[in-house]
């Protein structure tokens, strides 16, 4: 097989999409639609957040639009005054990738949860990460089914009582980070709900990176699964919980008492104060040894997680090439349907 | 049966016998290269001028054990004078490559028949391989057919002594032997063939010229050696006026998707997975980029269809294609482009089944599941091409449908039909449907906004507005719309309405009228048949006609909704009689909507049926009219 280099050179995520003639507002994002999601529901943060963080990208509104696939985040699309479709369960990147296909004009997003994109629909996320398809993913983790009432979800701990696991639960959860890099993902990040500057960095860098981006939100299911990261939201524990990495500076966290150092092929954590300044890892989210270190020193018992960007690297996106590819063909050759259809071989028939 | 219609002779004295049509089967292991032989002689045929109908049989394995009867492999094609119908029900001529392939075949050669056999395959070990306990070309069971034993291999081999070549490359050409050999014997041209070879082996000169050297050793060896007496002509079909060429039903389907985007001005955009036998049709597509047609090889059946819908959300053509196991995957997302009420064509080229079954046969049992196969009330069109020409008629129908109505559009090919060639009158390009689309622009509800389930009155369509469409965000999915708004309802009434309105967008589609073949006009029997049965049932009544008896043949082109005209039409006779390659699916649904008492005629062998055996139904089903 040939392998043919598309020559195609780098490009921003969102350029192509129009940008707005009018500053916006936060409102200007809010459908005329009821939002419905229980009350104290983390949803509700994620949505306030991207209604105020869209305005500031300055596109138009019309060139927006939020795919989603079934559950409670699914319901997202319809509160946003954009585009959208609430599709099938699990289904939303390849609906979506369609759509990215056919169309370079828009920003496209996904808003997913871990039922709908890390069970059934696991196929769909890790090919969608792997081809690098112009798509933000958002995927609201809250470790529970809540629109099915509670079941346990694949991010859910082992042993996990639940209506469908009285007796616990069996599986051994995904970390979603460490899976979406080893799916190739180019863009990876995390924040959690109740974070608002966090999110709101890590979805700016997300639209500002042309290809996948997946985002893992930790977000509070308050009926099913009520205080899952509450250790993240209580300001003395989160200090210590939290590693927050930023491209290019050494990972410290715990009011800079703790740093995150090299471990064997690893990475482990250690008091500051005991360590050379040049053993603290510095962030560099173009390695992806260290974004897979960093997801493993990610705990499902939140002992540490990191938030921030993993891993932001360029590489060429499937739907960018797919319409290379259509417009090389094009300049090479001229669509002529009566050839076409004639082909080499034709014998007439004459009176 | 061959007529034959007199004799003349050749100048070396070999006499030529003209008949009005011959069927040959080539047979042999599919390593041999049967189907390339069978369709380099159909492209000869076709060169010429004659009508023809292939018919293309092999195993699912790639490769099956060498010399086995699972690994035969083999191509029938049928060429005549005159407008034919099928590929012929049994061959006149059964070219045998190795004991396999006369052992799965000769049963289907009429006594009488010619048989080519190639001797150097007739091993001892081959022959035991498969069951033979003697020669079979030695122990006078063959001795009620013509047999030519041919050493191809040998020949072949000693053919190609001066090329350098291997002897195991040398004779992997027999198979062009074998060609040339029939070639000679029907007089057919040769340049296209020997054009074809060098073009396929433009990067290997030397494989090109030991293939062309085979072949023509093929076609001396049948002109100089004494063994075969007479040679046949048949002349070129009286078909009508126009430009032809010869085309496969997979082919014909995506020229048809092609034509449509054309039509439609529309970027195209196939999401699908491969799977036997609709992968041509992704083979195809993908060549023809510069007709702004993107084609998405995606991660499973559910992905194709669902980056197809994402297309067509975002104004584009949506296409997807597959067969029967890929629309059970595909169900859901299909029933997301109803509820949503978006344009999508959904191809299944139809494979024996349930389950796996057998992928590589024919079978027409998907009628049910296109109709039925979804969760809730689920109305879609149902399309059927009737020929492998006539895949790309179908095909614009198809998308017609789907771009005016805003509704998927189920398009059922089969195996035959896909793999099968016939001569194709290639149709004027202006003289295609024009099947451009009215986006919306401007907001159409009372209140001044835009509603995307407001309808067009006459065709129940719904207002498509694509996103970048400004003023005109909404959102749209799965969960029950609201009549007009599209809003989420979950009202009873509303939801009674709108499942009965989207049954009745679909059951208001314009379709034509179904066209009766009944040349007497004097018929009481009617055949009503669909899809590739169309060859077999039209040839087996023309051989009733000809007994004098008059029957009339109805073939539907739209099985969902069907044509206004068919309970009227099914009406008019004493007998419906209704051939499927399935358990009467047609007949259920036509005893259902018609309270018809149709007759079902059925046959899941995996194989079409033969012009034969339906004449033998139908002459008994007359008999049975009271007079």
């Amino acid at each position: 097989m040939t392998a043919i280099d598309l020559g195609l050179p780098g490009l921003g995520g969102l350029d192509g999409v129009p940008t707005a003639d009018q500053p916006q507002k936060a409102k200007d994002y809010k459908s005329d639609q009821e939002v419905r999601w229980c009350p104290g529901c983390g949803d509700y943060v994620v949505l306030n957040a991207v209604q105020s963080f869209l305005p500031t990208l300055g596109l138009k509104r019309e060139n927006i639009v939020f795919v989603s696939g079934i559950g409670c985040s699914s319901r997202f699309p319809y509160y946003m005054n954009t585009y959208g479709m609430h599709s099938i369960h699990g289904r939303a990147p390849a609906i979506a990738t369609g759509l990215a296909v056919a169309r370079p004009d828009l920003s496209v997003w996904v808003v997913t949860g871990d039922g709908d994109a890390l069970s059934i629909g696991g196929n769909h996320l890790i090919h969608t990460l792997r081809r690098n398809v112009n798509l933000k993913i958002l995927l609201f983790n809250n470790r529970i089914y809540g629109l099915t009432k509670g079941q346990y979800s694949p991010t859910s701990e082992e042993g996990k009582v639940t209506k469908s696991t009285p007796f616990g639960s069996l599986d051994h959860p995904f970390n979603p980070v460490s899976l979406a890099l080893g799916a190739e993902a180019t863009f990876v990040g995390r924040a959690v709900d109740s974070d608002r500057a966090g999110l709101t960095s890590v979805l700016r860098q997300a639209a500002e990176h042309r290809g996948s981006a997946l985002v893992e939100i930790y977000q509070n299911c308050p009926i099913f699964n009520d205080g899952a990261f509450d250790v993240l939201k209580d300001a003395d524990s989160a200090a210590r919980r939290i590693i927050n990495v930023v491209d290019g500076e050494p990972i410290t966290f715990g009011g800079g008492e703790l740093a995150v150092v090299r471990d064997g092929f690893g990475l482990t954590v250690a008091k500051t104060a005991d360590v050379a300044p040049e053993d603290v890892v510095v962030h560099d989210a173009s390695d992806l040894n260290l974004a897979f270190a960093l997801s493993r020193l990610s705990t499902q018992d939140l002992q540490h997680t990191v938030t921030g960007v993993f891993r932001n690297v360029a590489r060429t996106t499937y739907d960018d090439a797919a319409r290379a590819q259509v417009a090389q063909a094009r300049e090479a050759k001229t669509p002529d349907l009566a050839k076409l259809l004639h082909g080499n071989d034709t014998w007439t028939v004459a009176g | 049966m061959t007529t034959d219609l007199g004799n003349g002779a050749s100048a070396e004295g070999v006499e030529i016998r003209k008949l009005d049509r011959v069927v040959i089967r080539f047979a042999g292991d599919s390593g041999d290269g049967m189907q390339l032989t069978g369709d380099r002689f159909t492209s000869e045929a076709a060169a010429f001028g004659n009508d023809l109908a292939t018919l293309p049989n092999f195993p699912a394995e790639i490769r099956a054990p060498q010399g086995t009867l699972p690994g035969v492999s083999s191509f029938q094609l049928h060429f005549a004078d005159y407008d034919i119908l099928t590929p012929g029900d049994r061959p006149d001529v059964l070219v045998a490559m190795n004991p396999a392939a006369l052992k799965a075949n000769i049963g289907d050669l009429p006594h009488g028949g010619t048989l080519i056999v190639n001797t150097d395959e007739f091993t001892k070990r081959n022959l035991t391989k498969v069951g033979y306990d003697g020669d079979p070309l030695e122990d006078g069971s063959l001795d009620a057919y013509q047999v030519h034993k041919v050493a191809m291999a040998t020949l072949t081999i000693g053919a190609l002594e001066h090329t350098g070549l291997g002897k195991k490359d040398a004779e992997r050409a027999k198979n062009m032997f074998a060609l040339g050999l029939l070639s000679w014997m029907y007089h057919r041209p040769t340049e296209g063939t020997e054009r074809f070879l060098r073009e396929k082996f433009a990067r290997k000169p030397e494989i090109a010229e030991a293939n062309v050297l085979a072949f023509r050793a093929g076609w001396n060896y049948g002109e100089t050696t004494e063994s075969f007496a007479v040679t046949f002509e048949v002349a070129p079909a009286k078909l009508p006026l126009g430009t032809y060429r010869q085309i496969t039903g997979n082919t014909a389907l995506a020229y048809g998707i092609v034509a449509a985007g054309q039509r439609a001005e529309l970027p195209v955009v196939l999401g699908t997975y491969p799977i036997t036998p609709a992968s041509d049709i992704l083979h195809e597509l993908s060549k023809h980029k510069h007709f702004g047609i993107t084609t998405l090889q995606a991660e499973d059946e559910i992905a194709g269809i669902g980056a197809a819908l994402g297309a067509s959300y975002g104004g584009a053509l949506g296409v997807t294609s597959t067969s029967g196991p890929g629309i059970a995957l595909k169900s859901e997302t299909i029933g997301l482009a109803v509820m949503t009420e978006l344009p999508l064509v959904i191809i299944d080229v139809q494979r024996g089944g349930p389950s796996t079954g057998l992928p590589t046969k024919t079978e027409q049992a998907d009628l049910l599941q296109a109709m039925f196969g979804r969760n809730g009330e689920s109305p879609v069109p149902v399309v059927a091409p009737q020929s492998p020409a006539d895949c790309f008629d179908a095909a614009l129908d198809a998308v017609r449908i789907a771009l005016t109505y805003r509704t998927p559009v189920l398009l059922l090919s089969d195996g035959a039909i896909a793999n099968g060639s016939e001569p194709w009158l290639i149709p004027d390009v202006d003289s295609l449907p024009d099947l451009r689309v009215d986006f919306a622009t401007e907001p159409n509800g009372p209140d001044g906004a835009f509603w995307p389930y407001l309808r067009d009155q006459e065709t129940l369509a719904r207002a498509w507005a694509v996103p970048g469409t400004p003023g005109l965000q909404h959102r749209i999915g799965g969960l029950e719309k609201a009549d007009g708004t599209g809003n989420i309802s979950y009202d009873p009434a509303n939801h009674d309405f709108m499942v009965r309105l989207r049954q009745r967008k679909v059951d208001g589609i314009e379709v034509p009228d179904v066209v009766v073949d009944d040349p007497s006009g004097q018929a009481r029997v009617l055949v009503v048949g669909w899809g590739s049965s169309y060859g077999p049932i039209g040839a087996a009544a023309r051989r009733v006609r000809k007994q004098g008896m008059p029957v009339a043949h109805a073939h539907l082109r739209h099985l969902n909704p069907f044509p206004k005209n068919l309970g009227d039409v099914l009406s008019r006779y004493e007998r419906v009689i209704v051939p499927e390659m399935n358990l009467g699916q047609l007949a259920l649904l036509l005893r259902a909507k018609y309270l018809v008492d149709a007759i079902s005629y059925t046959k899941v062998q995996g194989l079409p049926f033969k012009a034969e055996e339906l004449q033998d139904v139908l002459t008994d089903v007359i008999k049975g009219v009271p007079a």
